[in-house]
């Protein structure tokens, strides 16, 4: 009644030009532009000569476009194997967290077992524990198993769960109706059948989001690369790019082609599954 | 819990739970060696060698408190603790409340093109943390930036940024503030979870569109606003490779440790990243490193108790 009466206040005061809606649409086009603008830069320095990029007034179309900037940083970082290095890091890397994460997500969310919640608030805790207190015991033990300047460091432990990713199958699973599993438990299915043939086929987008994630952290991954790789012919793109910037201060067009290079995959994957990002985070997002 | 739960809980199951404990101990297995070999095993191991001697080659050596003792007469820890309550101080409040108000702008009512709008401020978060880092040396060039272009050509004084210590932590804070993607985001999600009628309700009492948004919308997303204040800080506290790459992109290094012009970049995570790897000062560095778990601990603890009256969880209807 209450609300109906507001809605009708609602409506009558919409007829009115809206200044607040005028001044918002500025106000997003202003720092839309803002915040596109960095990148566009980027992009047209990546294509401009050197004494071009640093004329002033600045320009934002290159004239001429300087395309072979790109074959010249693609050899400068030696894109062939730096690419093939952040490859052979990414892709079992997702391979692992999809693997080990709905294998755990699912004996946490589908299953009563007595101490379950218990060691689920313990996963949720390690979430807080900062990468700087387990590394340096981390780095003595591969250093033991001769794993350092391998790819092992970054690799094997994503095959052994990532506990933000666990939470998110874990909220995921927990929504399909559990009425599927104990149909399927009264015609004989295992667990590992409700989950390979229920869950999991029920999951895709949540996986995909998993997937998404994972890939796009260990493609920009800079840390575990410097200190468990130690060896420049394994360092993936991100070190490469590093590297080179640090060692060619001033040669912009080629520093911002490079980081062109080692962007667009992840620019490109982010507009094929937009909605994948956007659910993922607010998910996480708002049961924090 | 005692020794004794075990056998007592045993004891009780019914063969169905026994079966259930089984299978969901089976499928959390892969997490449970991943918990004892990267966390709880790391955590201990790293508690142990805070109070030691330890380089890489050698065994660690006890050494009692020695080197925590050793923090208060480390100038670099001071200086790198200050730098990081720096951006948390001045950085973080920017970036909660940027993103904050994006988020709010485009949830005015009847906006369209959220979606367009919510790509521009995301894209910078899928750029690759080095890139963004190099991309910003480049954009605050102090001649020939196109930031400082901008500040020329409207008149307005044109700081060295990365090439002036006293300018180094602001690039890094605009730099931030430009990534808040991720923040918006959640937030946005956080907004369209709050009930129309609210709103409804409180166009009734003659609220203004300021009246609601401060009684309505900010007490409705607080629970996300502290959610990304705690991990804002944490992040903070943790700064690594942003600062690593503008580092070694604006200046010669010498010594070998990284830190920025005279150290004004030299955030709390790199300080400890120098003593393991450039100083192989294992022992040292994990005493930084418990003293970081520590202050995290203590500042999520106070977060979360100084907020217990101020952010409205809807369970406590």
């Amino acid at each position: 009644m209450t609300a109906a009466v507001a809605r009708e206040a609602g409506r009558s005061r919409k007829r009115r030009p809206d200044a607040w809606k005028i001044g918002a649409y500025a106000a997003l086009l202003g720092l839309g532009a803002v915040y596109l603008l960095p990148l566009l830069w980027m992009i047209a320095t990546s294509l401009k000569t050197g004494p071009q990029a640093i004329t002033s007034p600045p320009t934002l179309v290159p004239s001429p476009f300087v395309w072979e900037n790109y074959p010249r940083a693609l050899s400068e970082i030696n894109f062939p194997q730096a690419l093939r290095n952040s490859l052979l890091y990414a892709v079992p890397a997702v391979v692992g967290s999809v693997l080990s994460c709905s294998v755990v997500a699912y004996g946490f969310a589908r299953i009563n077992w007595p101490g379950r919640d218990v060691l689920f608030v313990i996963l949720l805790a390690t979430m807080m524990l900062p990468g700087q207190v387990t590394f340096i015991p981390l780095y003595v033990i591969y250093a033991k198993l001769g794993w350092v300047g391998t790819f092992l460091p970054l690799v094997v432990p994503t095959f052994l769960g990532n506990p933000f990713f666990i939470f998110l199958l874990r909220q995921f699973f927990r929504g399909i109706p559990e009425e599927l599993s104990s149909a399927a438990r009264i015609d004989g299915a295992s667990e590992r059948q409700i989950l390979l043939r229920i869950i999991l086929p029920l999951s895709v987008p949540a996986l995909i989001t998993v997937a998404l994630f994972t890939f796009i952290d260990k493609w920009g991954d800079f840390f575990g690369p410097i200190i468990y790789l130690n060896n420049p012919d394994l360092y993936p793109l991100s070190v490469a790019i590093q590297t080179f910037q640090s060692s060619h201060k001033t040669d912009w067009p080629l520093s911002m082609a490079a980081s062109v290079v080692i962007s667009a995959p992840l620019v490109v994957l982010y507009f094929l599954a937009q909605r994948k990002f956007i659910e993922g985070i607010t998910l996480t997002g708002i049961k924090g | 819990m005692s020794a004794v739960a075990p056998v007592r809980l045993r004891r009780r199951l019914t063969p169905g739970t026994r079966r259930n404990l089984v299978a969901g101990l089976l499928f959390i297995s892969p997490w449970l060696v991943g918990f004892v070999a990267f966390y709880l095993y790391p955590a201990l191991a790293s508690l142990y060698y805070s109070f030691t001697d330890f380089k890489i080659l050698e065994a660690p050596r006890w050494i009692g408190l020695d080197n925590y003792a050793r923090l208060g007469s480390d100038p670099l820890f001071w200086k790198s603790l200050g730098n990081t309550l720096y951006l948390a101080v001045f950085g973080l409040p920017l970036s909660v409340l940027s993103a904050l108000a994006i988020a709010l702008l485009l949830n005015v009512k009847g906006i369209r093109g959220i979606s367009i709008f919510r790509t521009i401020f995301y894209l910078p978060v899928v750029v690759p943390t080095v890139a963004v880092a190099i991309l910003w040396i480049w954009l605050l060039n102090p001649q020939y930036g196109l930031v400082n272009q901008i500040l020329g050509f409207v008149g307005l004084p044109q700081p060295k940024w990365f090439f002036d210590a006293d300018w180094t932590k602001p690039g890094i804070i605009l730099m931030t503030v430009w990534g808040v993607g991720d923040v918006v985001v959640i937030y946005l999600g956080a907004l369209q979870g709050v009930s129309r009628d609210l709103y409804d309700a409180a166009d009734v009492d003659g609220a203004g569109r300021f009246g609601k948004i401060r009684h309505v919308t900010i007490p409705m997303i607080s629970p996300a606003i502290l959610f990304n204040l705690i991990t804002g800080a944490i992040a903070i506290f943790q700064y690594f490779t942003q600062a690593y790459v503008i580092s070694e992109g604006t200046t010669s290094r010498g010594s070998g440790a990284i830190g920025g012009l005279q150290n004004s970049l030299l955030f709390y995570g790199l300080h400890l990243y120098n003593n393991a790897f450039r100083y192989f000062r294992l022992g040292y560095a994990s005493a930084l490193a418990w003293i970081l778990l520590l202050v995290i601990l203590a500042f999520t603890v106070l977060m979360l108790w100084a907020s217990r009256r101020r952010v409205y969880y809807a369970s406590d209807r």
